[in-house]
């Protein structure tokens, strides 16, 4: 409990900073933009209660907020990721399997539901995210590109993320 | 009041999601200025359409009275203007001129923070109200327009960079001073504008220098970049021209915020013709 309480500790400080400080420098001109930071939303635990998991997102995404001067944009996208985890993890996975403290990661899930996991988060935090961030329906085709383009990015990123918290499968 | 405890608990993923962006979106439309704009913008455009509306049917039931008023009017007017027909003597007066002395007053700042990736892009400067900058003010470079003052604190500022879907400037062409506003468009790169609303009939050739036209808070003649492209027209009366910019956005270090001495007086007269339409 204490381990997995200090491995998020250090993977949210870790992340953050790479967010604020690297990956807001990168992009595709304007259409890709990567938040890999939201991998520390994903590998928290399965069994985790709601409310602590949008008062965590709320927390990340104002963090976040605070070093792109646009406040509320990334907490209202998180909280968004917060709700479509909670509807993907109750419709995917066994109910004993949301109970323990597991972290979803490849070694403890499979691959094909962990590459699915990510992207279909990431879709909806980049959905809200750009959506707020525009705040117009004018010229939606070029919004909705981002959206895709930046989500293809954000689990690329995530995918090699992934790698270095690894865990060899447990028996 | 127990069963809607209940579905309360049931679903309470749902009716968190929407306490918490709730609040989210709150801090969006309170803390960021383009959306509170927008929302501003929206919730007056119906309030003010139903008042239009209702103005127009009010007027009808007036037009007695207002009709009666004018005839009234007119004919005092006319009685006013047979003592003006009767002289012809025209006296003009003259007034000197007085010379302005300076009118632009420079002060340099450096680039804390800086952005060319985002949609709307903004950029801080490490001077502040202490050093005289006020709001709406222009920032320049050594090598052309930069953007415009956005808010200002003790020591800081930021300025709305002119890679920003607002920023408007007024610009005009080397040759033909034709006169048209730039803006960043709707292109993702930062190196390349827009200048739009220059009439069809003007001759453009590439590689022709865009300069400010002094219309707007900058001081005229400061070079804003050149023509790469002519006549994007949407087969209407103006063409769009592409303009490459002069400055260089990616690498902005220095850059200089003109404080223009005489824009209150100018402001204050251009106030005054409000019927604009």
């Amino acid at each position: 409990m204490a381990k997995v309480f200090s491995y998020n500790v250090v993977r949210f400080i870790v992340l953050v900073m790479l967010q604020v400080f690297l990956f807001k420098n990168i992009g595709y001109y304007n259409l890709a933009t990567p938040f890999p930071y939201l991998l520390f939303l994903l590998l928290l635990p399965v069994g985790i209660s709601n409310f602590l998991l949008y008062v965590l997102a709320f927390i990340t995404g104002i963090t976040v907020d605070a070093f792109y001067d646009t406040l509320g944009v990334n907490a209202a996208a998180c909280v968004a990721l917060a709700w479509g985890r909670i509807i993907f993890v109750r419709i995917t996975l066994q109910t004993d399997q949301y109970e323990n403290y597991m972290t979803p990661i490849v070694g403890t899930v499979s691959f094909r539901w962990y590459l699915l996991y990510v992207f279909i988060l990431s879709l909806f935090h980049h959905t809200a995210l750009f959506l707020l961030e525009t705040f117009t329906f004018h010229q939606f085709h070029y919004t909705l590109t981002r959206i895709l383009l930046s989500c293809i990015f954000t689990t690329i990123i995530i995918l090699l993320f992934s790698l270095l918290f690894y865990r060899k499968k447990q028996r | 009041m127990k069963n809607l405890w209940l579905i309360l608990n049931k679903y309470n993923a749902f009716f968190l999601f929407v306490v918490f962006f709730g609040l989210a979106c709150y801090l969006v439309i309170q803390n960021n200025s383009f959306q509170r704009a927008s929302a501003v913008n929206s919730s007056n455009q119906l309030v003010g359409g139903t008042y239009e509306k209702i103005n127009a049917w009010k007027s009808y039931l007036h037009l007695r009275d207002v009709n009666t008023h004018l005839a009234e009017e007119n004919a005092a007017l006319r009685e006013q203007l047979q003592r003006f027909t009767a002289t012809d003597s025209i006296v003009q007066g003259t007034v000197s001129d007085t010379a302005r002395g300076v009118q632009y007053h420079y002060v340099v700042a450096k680039v804390t923070n800086n952005s060319i990736h985002q949609k709307n892009n903004y950029i801080t400067l490490d001077k502040g109200r202490i050093h005289g900058i006020e709001k709406g003010m222009g920032v320049i470079s050594s090598n052309g327009i930069v953007g415009i003052v956005l808010n200002v604190s003790e020591h800081f500022s930021t300025v709305q960079s002119l890679l920003h879907s607002e920023t408007r400037i007024s610009a005009a062409l080397e040759d033909s001073r034709a006169f048209g506003s730039l803006m960043w468009g709707d292109n993702y790169d930062s190196r390349t504008g827009v200048l739009k609303d220059i009439p069809n009939h003007v001759k453009v050739r590439k590689d022709e220098l865009v300069y400010t036209s002094g219309f707007s808070l900058f001081p005229p003649g400061i070079l804003v970049g050149k023509v790469v492209e002519t006549g994007l027209s949407g087969g209407d009366s103006f063409l769009d021209i592409k303009i490459e910019f002069s400055t260089q956005f990616h690498n902005l270090q220095q850059v200089y915020v003109v404080d223009d001495l005489l824009v209150d007086e100018k402001t204050e007269l251009e106030s005054q013709n409000d019927d604009n339409g």
